[in-house]
């Protein structure tokens, strides 16, 4: 089964034989790159749109642009990075996946633990107040 | 594989099955593989350096804010260079997997004049930043942005080093084997480069501009 699976050419991770299971041909690579780039412009300028625009609730506008900005790199990792289902990159979705998971971790993790030290945290002015 | 082959030829009931069956993966396979791994551990980095940006986002010390001091127009330009460059160097490994020479070396001179122009902007936003009394030392909040956006910044002049030296060895030595698994990491380092840049002009100078 693994000897068919290379037998096609280069399935894993920077593959240059397509993102499918089935070899591609140059043509059909350059045009799956050039897809890749239109999605990513695509959201690029959605992003920077998002900035501007009166159509997002205002304190919604940071999580519009996490979105946007998630998918893009969905669209890197799938379309550049060919990252795929094949069973050649089993090991390297999973390794993502941990890192995704350590990635969330830290920065979420971060971002609660200072908000509630913030809250928790006597306001300046009052601290002054009490040293005199 | 070998030994997949005799046991498959002569019918046997107990082959190996499933995943890794058939022996090792190809040394491509494996050399991406391991340099995956390290591009992760330094996604876990700069995911350290956004998650202190984004706390430290409001400490301005009374200093300048996001929105007085970043400059839209050039993290556009910025993000399209880098954006183009991702595509070139994607060419460039289509010509590598054709062994053309010419479109190899062109594909990635045109990679390296465009990550050239993303640090050249990137230098002139830092000095302009400084010259106007905003350096990393005015306030926690461009310590973070100095030390995340600087970070990046040094990713991309160790890539085009790199880029460089992958020019030379191509034209030196040819597509030899071991060149070609240099150079397959070096696009998944450039790749990699480009994906951290989205998060850092969505969450960094975006976020920085709404909030």
């Amino acid at each position: 089964m693994s000897h068919a699976t290379h037998g096609k050419g280069d399935a894993g991770i920077g593959a240059t034989d397509g993102i499918g299971d089935e070899p591609q041909s140059t043509k059909e690579q350059v045009v799956s790159y050039l897809l890749g780039l239109t999605l990513a412009s695509l959201l690029t300028v959605a992003s920077f749109w998002a900035v501007h625009t009166h159509l997002i609730y205002g304190p919604g506008i940071p999580v519009a642009l996490l979105a946007l900005a998630v998918a893009q790199m969905g669209i890197h990792l799938v379309f550049f990075l060919h990252i795929t289902t094949a069973p050649d990159n089993t090991n390297n979705v999973m390794a993502l996946g941990f890192g995704v998971l350590i990635v969330c971790l830290l920065v979420f993790g971060s971002l609660w633990i200072m908000a509630h030290l913030n809250h928790n945290m006597m306001s300046m002015d009052d601290l002054m107040r009490m040293q005199r | 594989m070998s030994g997949a082959a005799a046991a498959s030829a002569s019918g046997a009931t107990d082959a190996p099955t499933g995943r890794g069956a058939g022996g090792p993966a190809p040394q491509r396979i494996i050399v991406g593989y391991g340099f995956w791994i390290f591009l992760l551990s330094d996604v876990v980095m700069f995911s350290a350096f956004f998650a202190a940006f984004a706390v430290l986002m409001n400490a301005t010390a009374e200093g300048p804010s996001a929105r007085q001091l970043f400059d839209l127009g050039n993290v556009a330009v910025e993000t399209a260079c880098l954006l183009a460059s991702s595509f070139t160097c994607g060419m460039a490994s289509l010509a590598v997997a054709q062994r053309s020479q010419r479109w190899t070396q062109v594909a990635l001179l045109v990679t390296g004049v465009l990550g050239a122009t993303f640090l050249l902007l990137e230098v002139r936003e830092f000095s302009r930043l400084v010259a106007q009394g905003a350096g990393p030392s005015r306030s926690a909040f461009l310590s973070s942005f100095f030390t995340l956006v600087g970070c990046h910044g040094l990713h991309v002049t160790a890539g085009l080093l790199w880029l460089g030296t992958m020019m030379a060895q191509f034209l030196a030595k040819g597509f030899r084997q071991d060149i070609r698994h240099r150079f397959l990491c070096f696009s998944l380092f450039w790749h990699a480069l480009d994906i951290i840049w989205v998060g850092i002009f969505s969450l960094v100078y975006l976020v920085g501009v709404s909030a």
